[in-house]
């Protein structure tokens, strides 16, 4: 009984910002053919790519990333409720947009710019995760000017998409404080990450003309739920899509 | 005036007679002019389109890679069409008035989109044989004698062999595969196959458009040379993938140098260009909803430039997608 490296269970950090990557470069894939210009058949297209090659490097270190985005079960996901919620009308997907892409680019520039405080309190995976925050952080400062600027077109757009923006906006506020709890496994400084998305959030909203919600960031049922396994109704229909073909074809390779 | 137009002409002749590029702003005939917008906004429509039967499957694509490839190439797709447009309004139209068209089926696109993709074998099946349709058609357009247009083509088809390539890699694994994935690699060759050679169009003998094509340098080999042409190249791939072509008549001719193969149904043809194929009105419908429900975008897009134009002084605001962004699209392993 020798044991290798015992990475997934000493990786649940990199088990939820992959699957966060993949959920959501999954709605995004949806949208191929149904977007409102061509340039955001384009976009959208390329975000999609950018966050999946993101969870499959993230997979690869834990095991085999098709084996553990195709053949675990919804409790089993650990990403956030944020990214599985359906893409809606174009302001929702930007408004979705708007509140992971700022958390993804501010958590991989933290990584990528803060050394770890103590070696000795990350799992061996932590180390891998921060070496790939230096790339995410430049995918993920074009996916958030992409929403940024999205928001700032609808919402001081004409009166129908500012009601629309505001609308997706208030909807999917209460999604957003899942994503400033701990990933076991890495440390981080989520105070300032936290203050510093609400901060450039308001900025934005503030600039589209556009209100910040006032209600909570959290409910009881949505507080860490998805890193928890807990998911909203969407997700096991979601999931049922993305690996029906995979599981009809046991131990195939593609 | 006459004498001018006269002139005009005789220069036009002898530019392409010379395999010079006619560019947008020198003169040429209205016919050409009109020619080459049919043409390319069909092609463009074509991209855009054809952007459905493959988007069908990324959110069921089996591997992780094989979801990369195919959300890679079907954005190639879109920026391909986006090219196109482009080239299309050098000459004259606008990408509106283009797309305008397309929803209201005064222009077409290719008639293969018009299948269906019921398997994940088929989006293989689309790289290697419609991917290599379009390849063998749009070669030979690097060298059309419309400027804008030849140089799209350039960029176009070094992605599109890409593509090609790794369409021929995925059935290459599934044929390789279990004897399911097998059967289902053969089952989608079997119903591919036929609408690819349809293609290149209908035979010499009946196009409309060909010989003029031609002596424009528009068109640099009639449709049954480029079908011929596909044919043989086809063949040695099939065998090598293991798999068999759907037509019984298929086999090699000594004294022609050449495969012989059976009769293209043209009545299939013309039913499925007339609308009546199978997913003429799933396309049509989902393309003019996806502009329709994006009406409102556009709409807030240009109010929001337009106010920042009023007041701001360099109204540097444009619309669109963000830009310098690297999409890593995939290695072909």
């Amino acid at each position: 009984m020798t044991a290798p490296a015992t990475k997934p269970q000493a990786a649940p950090a990199a088990l939820a910002l992959a699957d966060d990557a993949l959920v959501l470069a999954q709605r995004l894939g949806e949208w191929a053919g149904h977007a409102p210009v061509l340039e955001e058949d384009v976009a959208l297209a390329n975000i999609a790519l950018d966050l999946l090659g993101q969870a499959r490097v993230l997979y690869t270190l834990l095991g085999d990333e098709d084996e553990l985005a195709y053949l675990r079960e919804e409790r089993a996901f650990r990403n956030a409720q944020l990214v599985e919620q359906p893409n809606g009308d174009f302001a929702h997907t930007i408004a979705r947009q708007l509140y992971f892409s700022t958390y993804h680019h501010l958590l991989h520039t933290q990584l990528a710019t803060t050394p770890a405080p103590d070696a000795a309190t990350e799992d061996t995976t932590a180390p891998d995760i921060r070496a790939l925050a230096a790339k995410a952080a430049k995918e993920t400062a074009y996916h958030r000017e992409h929403a940024e600027l999205w928001t700032l077109r609808l919402g001081d757009g004409t009166p129908e998409s500012h009601h629309r923006m505001q609308r997706a906006i208030d909807t999917l506020w209460r999604y957003t404080g899942e994503l400033f709890q701990d990933l076991d496994g890495l440390q981080l400084d989520l105070h300032t990450l936290e203050s510093n998305w609400h901060t450039a959030i308001t900025d934005t909203l503030t600039q589209a003309t556009l209100t910040v919600p006032e209600s909570p960031r959290t409910s009881a049922w949505t507080a860490g739920a998805g890193r928890q396994g807990l998911h909203t109704e969407t997700f096991g229909r979601m999931l049922a899509e993305m690996q029906h073909l995979h599981r009809s074809h046991p131990g195939a390779s593609w | 005036m006459a004498t001018a137009t006269v002139d005009h002409a005789t220069a036009f002749d002898a530019a392409v007679a010379a395999d010079e590029r006619i560019e947008p702003r020198d003169w040429m005939p209205d016919a050409y002019r009109a020619t080459l917008v049919r043409q390319i906004a069909q092609h463009a429509h074509s991209e855009i389109i054809g952007m459905q039967p493959e988007a069908n499957w990324i959110t069921r694509a089996p591997s992780l890679r094989r979801k990369a490839i195919l959300i890679a190439k079907v954005q190639d797709e879109a920026g391909h069409g986006l090219y196109l447009y482009s080239a299309a309004e050098t000459l004259g139209t606008s990408r509106d008035e283009l797309l305008d068209k397309l929803h209201t089926g005064r222009q077409k696109y290719s008639s293969i989109f018009n299948y269906p993709t019921l398997t994940w074998a088929d989006v293989g099946a689309i790289g290697w044989l419609v991917d290599g349709a379009a390849i063998t058609n749009q070669v030979p357009l690097c060298r059309c004698s419309y400027g804008p247009y030849a140089r799209a083509m350039v960029r176009i088809c070094k992605e599109e062999s890409f593509h090609q390539r790794q369409g021929y890699e995925s059935l290459l694994a599934l044929s390789r595969g279990t004897p399911a994935q097998h059967a289902m690699a053969q089952d989608a060759v079997d119903r591919w196959w036929w609408p690819s050679l349809m293609m290149f169009g209908p035979p010499d003998d009946a196009s409309a458009h060909s010989a003029q094509s031609m002596a424009w340098k528009i068109k640099r080999h009639s449709n049954d040379d480029l079908r011929q042409r596909f044919v043989d190249i086809c063949v040695p791939q099939a065998e090598s993938l293991g798999l068999t072509l759907p037509d019984p008549d298929l086999v090699w001719n000594e004294s022609r140098g050449h495969h012989d193969f059976g009769p293209i149904d043209w009545t299939e043809f013309q039913q499925v260009l007339k609308g009546n194929g199978p997913c003429n009105e799933q396309r049509i419908t989902q393309r003019r909803t996806a502009h329709d429900e994006g009406a409102w975008v556009r709409e807030a897009a240009a109010a929001h430039a337009a106010k920042h134009r009023s007041s701001t002084s360099n109204g540097s605001d444009s619309s669109g997608s963000g830009s310098g962004s690297t999409s890593q699209g995939e290695e072909s392993a």
